[in-house]
């Protein structure tokens, strides 16, 4: 087991190195550099000084030069500065960073914890009026744009019905710390939570249908029956565990489609996280701030398929490589 | 007179296709007797699946109608609530299924597997469970029962699979075994193997065994009596012995001259023209396999055929029979 997931874990080195030489060559291929955004537009400016500034930047050096600089700092935690910010892209990360993590946490928590027992419900009483209102329920809510929802969750909960807070992470009146910044922090959270949470269940319950159905006509599942096993036990032991297999395979995808969820429901809540500065950055083109956050999701994506491949492994022993 | 185990009397069962309802097994009467092998051959499609399956409701309920009884212990099967079938499946009668390769959960290691049916019908401790389930697993033969317990169904051959399926079925020494099939997906030394198993654990266990095959050669090593379905219903009912060697109905003469023979000179094997009509096909009425025998003349047919005691404890559906003879003239002895 650990052998499997040591190996695994090597395999994702050449998987870094490709993303990351890919990162920077798209970066490169962006219009414009980092002095182009701001100081250019400075009339001020002359063109000499921008000259000189971008020969003591290194911005005139061979590609691979300039790459092995950055992969060489990036390696060491530097990520560079921001031009904009005029700080460490590692010290605008930090807090950020932090809350967007907290906030995929809970979109995926909530997204679990709705989507299963409806695909459970769903699947076993395949055709019932429950199933139909289920089903019903997760292609309106796959033909919903993140954007406009989230919207109209913010209008109607946030500020019609004032039960949520509209913005912002914490109060920041309270001093971090205390239980008070603690419940202010989840009261933050909830409304984008259940915003992205609400929408993004119909992968995983039609998964989840499809394959219990598939599941309870199976012949292992007749034997279990003809055990004389109760039917509780029917699903829970035997159809559901067989069921779960793809929705554990899913998990790595979702943290991908959480990454991009992040840029609207952040920036809608304005929810200060790395996908409002995502955003922001791309608009100021704050590249070294792109090309870092570019690389984390990237990373992310990568842990997400490790997690999966883990997942998947401990639950299906076919899969398990000794 | 040996103690009967299982009645069906009258069975039908139907299945809803397109809303409406069509009967794969038609008014079927037997009886299995204790530590008897009574077994049911017919070609693919003519019901005796669905009859085995029948028996302890296997059937999806919400598509499947079922008429007639089953009486097993004094009680009707067909009647009783699911609830009341647990009690019964797995620790009264067990049933050993077609295919050992999906008959097995992959994701639960196979001591387990066997396990859990005494979960249910016994009150054992875990060690004691763990026991007897090691005790089953080297009764079926199975080399290493500790090293086995824990592997998962895909870590072993067919043949040990079907081993295990076995296992499974007589954990709580059952009073009959429905055995669908129990050799069809397996390669011709692992059948031998297992059909050997299934006879000694028969005589050890006293069990009465209803033994659904299309394969006359384990009828012939296994059965004591055979019933012969086509198209839903018994055309010939006989002891094993009478079976092979004064078959009657033309159906089983046809069955039993497509068994390639050593000693057969000609070079073509027989045949039976058509198939088994589909189920929202089958003729109704008059003799169903007349079809199929298109040279007998329709007067030679009953309209309505019945199932008759032509000889002591031989049964023959319609009158075709007397007249039957093969076109090509042959007939193995």
């Amino acid at each position: 087991m650990v052998k499997f997931i040591l190996r695994r874990i090597m395999m994702m080195i050449p998987q870094l190195f490709v993303l990351s030489v890919l990162i920077f060559l798209l970066a490169k291929a962006m219009p414009g550099d980092a002095l182009t955004g701001q100081l250019a537009n400075n009339p001020k400016m002359d063109a000499q000084t921008l000259a000189e500034m971008r020969e003591k930047l290194g911005l005139n050096d061979p590609l691979y030069v300039q790459y092995t600089r950055w992969i060489k700092n990036l390696l060491h935690g530097d990520l560079g500065l921001s031009y904009v910010h005029q700080q460490p892209v590692t010290d605008l990360l930090a807090g950020r960073m932090w809350n967007t993590i907290l906030l995929s946490l809970c979109i995926l928590v909530l997204t679990y914890a709705i989507a299963v027992p409806l695909g459970v419900i769903s699947g076993r009483w395949q055709d019932s009026w429950a199933d139909k209102l289920i089903v019903g329920y997760s292609y309106v809510s796959f033909a919903t744009p993140l954007f406009i929802f989230a919207l109209i969750m913010l209008f109607l909960f946030g500020f019609k019905l004032g039960w949520f807070p509209t913005g912002g992470s914490v109060d920041i009146q309270l001093e971090e710390g205390t239980f008070d910044y603690y419940i202010s922090k989840l009261n933050h959270l909830l409304l984008p939570s259940l915003s992205g949470a609400l929408i993004s269940t119909v992968g995983i319950i039609q998964y989840l249908r499809s394959e219990i159905i598939d599941t309870k006509v199976k012949d292992f599942v007749r034997t279990a029956r003809a055990k004389g096993v109760p039917e509780a036990k029917i699903y829970s032991r035997h159809i559901l565990r067989n069921s779960f297999l793809p929705i554990a395979a899913f998990l790595g995808y979702e943290i991908t489609g959480l990454i991009g969820g992040s840029v609207f429901l952040e920036s809608i809540f304005s929810y200060p996280g790395i996908g409002q500065l995502f955003l922001q950055s791309i608009m100021q083109r704050d590249y070294s701030v792109v090309t870092a956050l570019v690389m984390i999701s990237g990373l992310a994506t990568l842990i997400g398929t490790l997690l999966s491949d883990i997942i998947l492994s401990v639950v299906d022993p076919r899969i398990r490589i000794d | 007179m040996k103690r009967s185990v299982l009645q069906i009397e009258s069975l039908r069962v139907s299945f809803r296709i397109q809303d409406e309802y069509y009967a794969a097994v038609d008014d079927v009467s037997l009886t299995v007797h204790e530590n008897e092998v009574l077994a049911i051959v017919g070609e693919s499609g003519c019901g005796k699946s669905a009859l085995a399956l029948s028996i302890i409701g296997l059937h999806p309920p919400e598509r499947t109608k079922l008429e007639g009884a089953v009486v097993f212990k004094g009680k009707n099967l067909l009647t009783q609530s699911v609830q009341a079938l647990n009690q019964i499946r797995g620790k009264d009668i067990g049933m050993i299924f077609q295919d050992p390769l999906t008959a097995l959960n992959p994701l639960m290691t196979v001591g387990k597997q066997i396990e859990e049916s005494m979960d249910y019908h016994t009150t054992l401790s875990t060690a004691e469970k763990r026991n007897r389930t090691l005790e089953l697993l080297e009764h079926v033969g199975i080399p290493n029962p500790s090293q086995t317990y824990d592997r998962y169904p895909h870590e072993l051959s067919g043949g040990m699979r079907q081993r295990i399926v076995i296992a499974i079925a007589i954990t709580c020494n059952p009073a009959l075994l429905i055995a669908d099939e129990p050799t069809t997906a397996l390669d011709v030394t692992i059948q031998a193997q297992i059909i050997r198993l299934l006879k000694n654990l028969q005589q050890q266990l006293n069990t009465g065994i209803l033994l659904i095959t299309h394969d006359l050669g384990v009828v012939a090593e296994m059965a004591d009596r055979v019933a012969v379905m086509y198209a839903g219903e018994i055309v010939e009912l006989a002891d094993v012995h009478t079976l092979f060697t004064r078959p009657l109905h033309p159906y089983t003469r046809s069955l039993l001259q497509s068994i390639p023979s050593l000693q057969t000179p000609k070079e073509t094997l027989h045949v039976i023209q058509g198939i088994v009509p589909p189920l929202t096909k089958l003729p109704r009425t008059g003799c169903r396999f007349r079809s199929r025998i298109s040279w007998i003349h329709e007067s030679k047919h009953e309209p309505h055929p019945i199932l008759r005691e032509v000889e002591p404890n031989h049964w023959v559906r319609c009158t075709c029979y007397q007249h039957f003879y093969f076109p090509d003239g042959g007939e193995k002895a």
